[in-house]
């Protein structure tokens, strides 16, 4: 999307705020990040601080109230709906806390997802799958079903999923958030070899310290704003 | 296409509720093809019936005889084509309750009038030099197991010989089969010469003439000619078009239309019911993977699409079970024969079932389909945090 001298996301000045009922909640106020391509970000900060909100911001799943969202050179706020979908489809992965695979299809079909979106053949959909699962380390599971995996393996398949369209930046909500130390340990590591050898820029919501550790850089999110990492 | 597997998974998920709403669909659409058969079977095909026969029978009532002489006097008038006779014989083999329609007709003239009735050639020529000849449609010679060659005694309460004896015995000498497949072929043909000579009353009268026109647009015009032809006489005539008479004897039946689509309409109302729940439980319950769907890319309108797919396939799996299994029932014939000899499934009917089985995948998918449209990606992913 950009050479890795210039910032890969420009966020400024974004507020958002939730409407509950009569009452407004401003999650985000006056929020402005800067993050550079290839950067392995951690975003901390205590529950209900807005971070799933933040990440929403850059995935192009919701909209700010106010401020501006540029990625790559692009002002995804200013997208419709439809053209955003299609931006999310070419330009980010989503890894969730709970995985998020569909349980009614294997692990292939799960990965093979978000290639239904592209032109791709089904036989180079098949190859692109294989790839994808094959640098997670699942190339033996394929044909399991999620229900059929452990927790650390259906993280895998979701970043298998997350990465199989060769997307540029990664967008993690807590993925070691609901497993244990070990298992979130070879996530972890999984996704700074993304990071490192496949020049993926990753940025990951983490309530856990041990986690953020692994990361480039760690900024908190708190009273909707963020600051840079206070040192441990 | 590539979609249909994601389409497929979403039926599978909940494989008993699937299984069932597929089983109200299918019985719905077999009674759809059942009652679509029982109603062309109950007022025959009009819409085949040929524009260019007429029937010409007593003003009073069919059951009224007029004499076979009028035969000529019919041919000669401009516009009459052909003309030929028939008589109903009311003939019973063994049981009343083996009923079948049995005629007698002038060969040549009949086969000539009716093109639907398919005789080979060896059987036409079998039955003009056989007095007491008949010729039998397949279906009724299966029924009976008979085969050509046999001898058939018919007794027949309402044309008795002069010395008051009903029993009648023909020789089967041919078969006919149908050209097309609303053609009864559960009929049984025999000589007029024979017949007449036999019965001790009424002779030289017949029940109706079939009338051949050669322009069918004149057709009105040319029954009027007729009818005129023998106003005033001992019997006077009332000619009308084939799909008329057809017409005619249905609503004897009652209307047998409107209480069909009632009964249809009452179960695509239920089935609407049904299925809408399945697809709109289904939707329900899966709001967080529509939400991870969009979250990798996918649109609103395609998400739209993929429920709308699978409310149709629902409803085009069920259907074309349903409305299979009523096809193949009456593929091989009529489940009962005597009371209906023609029964099956029209093509227009299936079509109309094909047409039914989208508009119900339609109907059924559109809520569910609009509200999984409208879901926003960030609150579908909430509900499971
Ligand atoms: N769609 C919404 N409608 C109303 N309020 C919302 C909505 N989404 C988020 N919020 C509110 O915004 C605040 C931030 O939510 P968010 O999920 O971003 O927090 P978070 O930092 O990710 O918390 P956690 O660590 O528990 O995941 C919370 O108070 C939440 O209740
Ligand atoms: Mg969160």
């Amino acid at each position: 999307m950009t050479t890795d001298q210039s910032p890969l996301i420009r966020i400024a000045d974004v507020d958002k705020t939730y409407r509950r009922g009569a009452e407004e909640i401003r999650v985000l106020a006056g929020l402005s990040l800067t993050v550079q391509c290839g950067e392995f970000l951690a975003l901390m900060g205590p529950s209900g601080s807005g971070k799933s909100t933040l990440l929403n911001l850059l995935g192009g799943l919701d909209r700010p109230t106010r401020g501006t969202v540029e990625i790559g050179g692009e002002r995804i706020d200013a997208l419709s709906d439809r053209r955003l979908a299609g931006w999310r489809a070419r330009h980010v992965g989503l890894v969730f806390q709970f995985y998020n695979l569909l349980p009614v299809m294997t692990a292939e079909r799960n990965v093979e997802l978000p290639l239904l979106l592209t032109h791709l053949s089904k036989a180079d959909r098949r190859k692109h799958v294989a790839t994808a699962l094959a640098i997670v380390g699942l190339a033996h599971r394929t044909s399991h079903y999620p229900r059929q995996l452990s927790g650390g393996e259906q993280q895998r398949v979701g970043i298998a999923r997350a990465i199989v369209t060769d997307p540029t930046l990664l967008l993690c909500d807590e993925p070691t958030g609901d497993l244990d130390r070990k298992s979130g340990d070879e996530i972890l590591s999984l996704l700074q070899t993304l990071n490192r050898e496949q020049g993926k820029t990753i940025i990951m919501v983490t309530h856990d310290p041990h986690a953020s550790s692994r990361a480039s850089r760690t900024v908190h999110l708190d009273k909707g704003q963020l600051s840079a990492a206070a040192p441990a | 296409m590539k979609f249909l597997y994601l389409v497929a998974c979403n039926l599978r998920r909940k494989k008993l509720r699937t299984l069932l709403t597929l089983l109200s669909i299918g019985i719905a659409f077999f009674l759809f093809g059942l009652l679509g058969a029982l109603k062309l079977a109950l007022t025959g095909d009009v819409s085949i019936a040929n524009a260019d026969r007429l029937m010409t029978r007593h003003k009073v009532s069919i059951i009224q005889m007029i004499p076979i002489s009028y035969q000529a006097r019919i041919a000669a008038i401009p516009g009459v084509s052909g003309v030929t006779a028939q008589t109903w014989f009311g003939g019973i083999y063994q049981d009343p309750k083996n009923f079948f329609a049995s005629m007698p007709v002038e060969p040549d003239e009949f086969l000539k009038m009716y093109p639907e009735f398919v005789v080979s050639d060896a059987h036409r020529q079998a039955w003009r030099t056989t007095r007491n000849g008949a010729i039998v449609g397949r279906t009724l010679m299966e029924r009976f197991n008979w085969k050509v060659g046999d001898r058939i005694p018919l007794s027949a309460p309402i044309w008795r010989h002069a010395d008051g004896r009903d029993a009648w015995e023909f020789e089967i000498v041919g078969t006919y089969e149908a050209a097309r497949k609303s053609v009864d072929t559960s009929q049984f043909f025999f000589r007029y010469d024979y017949f007449d000579e036999g019965r001790g009353q009424n002779k030289g009268t017949i029940s109706w003439f079939a009338v051949r026109v050669s322009d069918a647009a004149r057709a009105d015009a040319i029954s009027a000619a007729l009818d005129r032809e023998f106003a005033n006489s001992a019997y006077e005539t009332k000619t009308e078009p084939e799909a008329a008479m057809m017409q005619g004897f249905a609503q004897q039946v009652g209307d047998i239309g409107a209480i069909i689509t009632g009964i249809l309409g009452a179960v695509f109302f239920t089935i609407l019911l049904v299925s809408g729940n399945t697809i709109t439980q289904g939707v329900r319950e899966r709001t967080e993977e529509i939400g991870v769907l969009k979250a990798l890319g996918f649109t609103n309108t395609l998400v739209l699409g993929l429920v709308l797919a699978e409310s149709c396939l629902l409803a085009v799996l069920g259907g074309v079970g349903g409305l299979g299994a009523a096809w193949l029932m009456t593929i091989g014939g009529s489940p009962l024969p005597s009371l209906l000899p023609v029964f099956y499934v029209p093509t227009p009917h299936l079509m109309l079932g094909a047409g039914l089985m989208v508009a119900l995948g339609l109907i059924t998918g559109a809520l569910p389909a609009l509200q999984a449209m409208r879901l926003g990606v960030s609150e579908a992913l909430r509900r499971q945090a």
